[in-house]
């Protein structure tokens, strides 16, 4: 009986005013708004005035690394070797 | 200050203390690790709003118990928390319903207490509205989930309002203590109702139950949830940790 | 100490000789970051794989010892310390969990690996805190070691664990001193406290020992970790300076440790120490220690009690995306 997973999302955050988001790691949440919600927990410990962004890890789109000398189009390479990556999930037809 | 200052102070560091003790019980329990360290979160603000209530009831009192006197040394029924908080957590389901009641519950409160004339129940009061409205969000999204999830979640949520609706009742009968306690009732199902109808969740009737917690009168389950908070100060009398 | 049964023969694939292998290892010696789609021998990838998730189940599993003193603090400002300290545990894990999913494996693989017994975590959780000074004493010396071993993987080949480790050395700080200043309470308290403290010290200063992993001599497979910077100090290493740093502060709190072997050697420059009980260590690492059935229990209930909370969790998602797409 395989129970289906929550999604994998990469958390961004801009700690202080005037700079950029960063990335810091990720977390499974069943959908945007909880993601939010569970970044804020995990990753801030709850600091008022931080902007946090959540991408589905499945939706990054990556360069090849193989390719690091010339210029090349972004590939539909995924970050992560991770396997269930590579089939999006239903929930994200709807984002 | 008088002394129903006093009381009003201790019925919101008690209440919050206990409520802060049992989300503890859920640690490396909860369904998932994000929801364990959420869970933690809550419980910290908690026991911190439990410190600060509790040491200003102390201050009040006069006769030199600190936060810790008071939490460790009162008897049963020299603890002034509602019923509500006491009860034991059940399945997730009854952790977040009762925890939505009561959050919504705190949002009113806290918000006419922040506006209030005592300037050091407005300190309070503001700084742990903060944190119940962050609760609020958490609770009343879990709540949601639950209602118009799957028919599993649907019957458990339903299930554990049903048992919990007859203890919010407490919250609003005025006394002494709190004679505008009834005024928060409109306000609080004003934040409630619209949940519970967009959870798909039906409010139970109402009944003549009436819990007693806040006149120190508890159900037979503070009993233990004291006797295993307290017990290594009473087991060591006089010792510092 | 999170590869302690990695230890074992077979358990860790060497490396082949191909020209990618030569050119991957020329990178790592090189001290270039590994990141998480660059090419990497399989071996490589298994290893880590194993090593960070068992770190991540030790997180986790090691919420259990001190959790379970919670609701028994003995003062609202230790709760409220014991509630942020458990809290960390579990945001380690979670940091942990995130870097191997880089890897290929799922939290949900990872977590079905850990229920059935068959993926590991750090020895020392397999014992019971019976007491008060047991907390005091975990803060104290698992953490105390803990730190010992995580400060050098903050310099490890991979980058997602690497920067996982940072993230966890710079939350860390609080956690040993809590532990000693727990200690340092009761040590100074009535008679009861001090034979408390004295008590838990005896109980956990071998187990402690035990978590650096067996010694040099029988990890006939740290040198492949060590060649791909997985590993960067020695089990016997970490566990002499654990000692050294440890005896002293034994000597603070005026508490006894349980080794008669226990002196300064002045021609070693080290503490010289009693002989580690191995069959223990590796029966508790197999799963016949005190606590470990109760453990895995602890989380195969939360897991599998949860099921229906995440299954809600996600049905509500769907159903409510359905609509605003509708």
């Amino acid at each position: 009986m395989s129970e289906k997973e929550w999604p994998l999302w990469e958390v961004f955050i801009r700690s202080k005013q005037g700079l950029d988001h960063k990335h810091c790691g990720s977390l499974h949440a069943p959908d945007a708004k909880m993601a939010i919600q569970m970044a804020r927990d995990v990753y801030t410990r709850r600091n008022e005035g931080v902007s946090i962004w959540v991408v589905p890890s499945a939706a990054i789109a990556a360069s090849d690394p193989d390719d690091h000398e010339s210029f090349v189009e972004p590939m539909a390479a995924k970050i992560y070797r991770h396997p269930t990556f590579y089939q999006l999930p239903d929930e994200l037809e709807h984002m | 200050m008088s002394s129903s200052t006093c009381e009003f102070a201790l019925r919101m560091g008690d209440n919050a203390l206990i409520l802060g003790q049992r989300l503890g019980e859920w640690l490396g329990h909860g369904p998932q690790l994000e929801e364990d360290i959420a869970s933690a979160n809550i419980a910290l603000d908690l026991v911190g709003q439990a410190r600060l209530w509790l040491s200003l009831a102390g201050r009040l009192e006069g006769r030199g118990r600190d936060e810790d006197a008071l939490a460790y040394a009162r008897a049963q029924h020299e603890f002034r928390n509602c019923t509500l908080v006491e009860l034991p957590n059940g399945d997730y389901a009854f952790t977040i319903v009762r925890r939505m009641l009561f959050d919504a519950y705190q949002r009113v409160l806290l918000g006419r207490l922040a506006g209030g004339a005592q300037a050091e129940i407005a300190a309070i009061a503001a700084k742990s509205k903060k944190e119940a409205d962050y609760h609020w969000r958490h609770s009343a999204d879990w709540t949601l989930r639950f209602g118009d999830g799957t028919d599993e979640s649907h019957r458990r949520a339903q299930g554990a309002l049903d048992r919990l609706w007859g203890y919010t009742r407490e919250l609003f009968v005025p006394d002494p203590v709190d004679p505008e306690a009834d005024s928060l009732r409109g306000p609080w199902l004003a934040l409630v109702e619209p949940l519970l109808k967009e959870a798909t969740l039906a409010i139970p009737a109402e009944t003549k139950f009436i819990s007693t917690g806040k006149r120190g009168l508890h159900s037979e389950h503070l009993g233990y949830v004291l006797a295993e908070m307290q017990f290594l100060q009473r087991a060591y009398p006089g010792a510092k940790w | 100490m999170y590869t302690q049964s990695m230890d074992l023969p077979g358990q860790v694939q060497l490396a082949g000789d191909s020209p990618e292998e030569r050119r991957f290892q020329a990178r790592v010696d090189a001290d270039a970051k590994i990141e998480p789609r660059d090419w990497m021998p399989e071996a490589y990838r298994r290893t880590l794989l194993r090593q960070i998730s068992q770190h991540a189940h030790s997180e986790i599993v090691g919420m259990y010892p001190e959790g379970n003193w919670i609701t028994r603090a003995p003062s609202l400002k230790r709760k409220a310390i014991l509630i942020a300290k458990v809290q960390d545990e579990a945001g380690h894990g979670l940091y942990l969990y995130s870097a191997a999913e880089t890897l290929g494996q799922s939290r949900g693989e990872m977590m079905a690996a850990l229920n059935s017994g068959k993926a590991k975590y750090s020895s020392i959780f397999n014992y019971p805190s019976l007491t008060w000074a047991d907390v005091g004493a975990i803060g104290w010396l698992v953490d105390g070691a803990a730190i010992m071993n995580q400060i050098p993987i903050c310099r490890c080949s991979y980058g997602p664990y690497a920067r996982a480790m940072i993230r966890i050395c710079k939350e860390e700080s609080f956690h040993q001193r809590q532990g000693f200043d727990i200690m340092l309470s009761l040590a100074r308290g009535t008679p009861e406290q001090i034979a408390m403290a004295q008590d838990a010290l005896e109980r956990w200063w071998w187990p402690c020992l035990m978590m650096f992993g067996p010694p040099d001599q029988d990890s006939t497979h740290s040198a492949q970790s060590m060649k791909w910077k997985i590993k960067r100090v020695s089990n016997d290493e970490l566990r002499q300076k654990f000692v050294d740093v440890t005896v002293p502060q034994a000597e603070i709190l005026g508490l006894r440790i349980p080794d008669p072997e226990l002196k300064w050697n002045e021609q070693r420059g080290h503490y010289d120490f009693g002989p580690i009980d191995w069959d223990e260590f590796w029966r508790v690492v197999n799963g016949d220690g005190p606590c470990n059935r109760e453990r895995l229990a602890a989380r195969v209930a939360a897991w599998e009690e949860g099921r229906w909370v995440r299954e809600a969790a996600l049905a509500y998602s769907h159903r409510k995306y359905r609509r605003e797409a509708a």
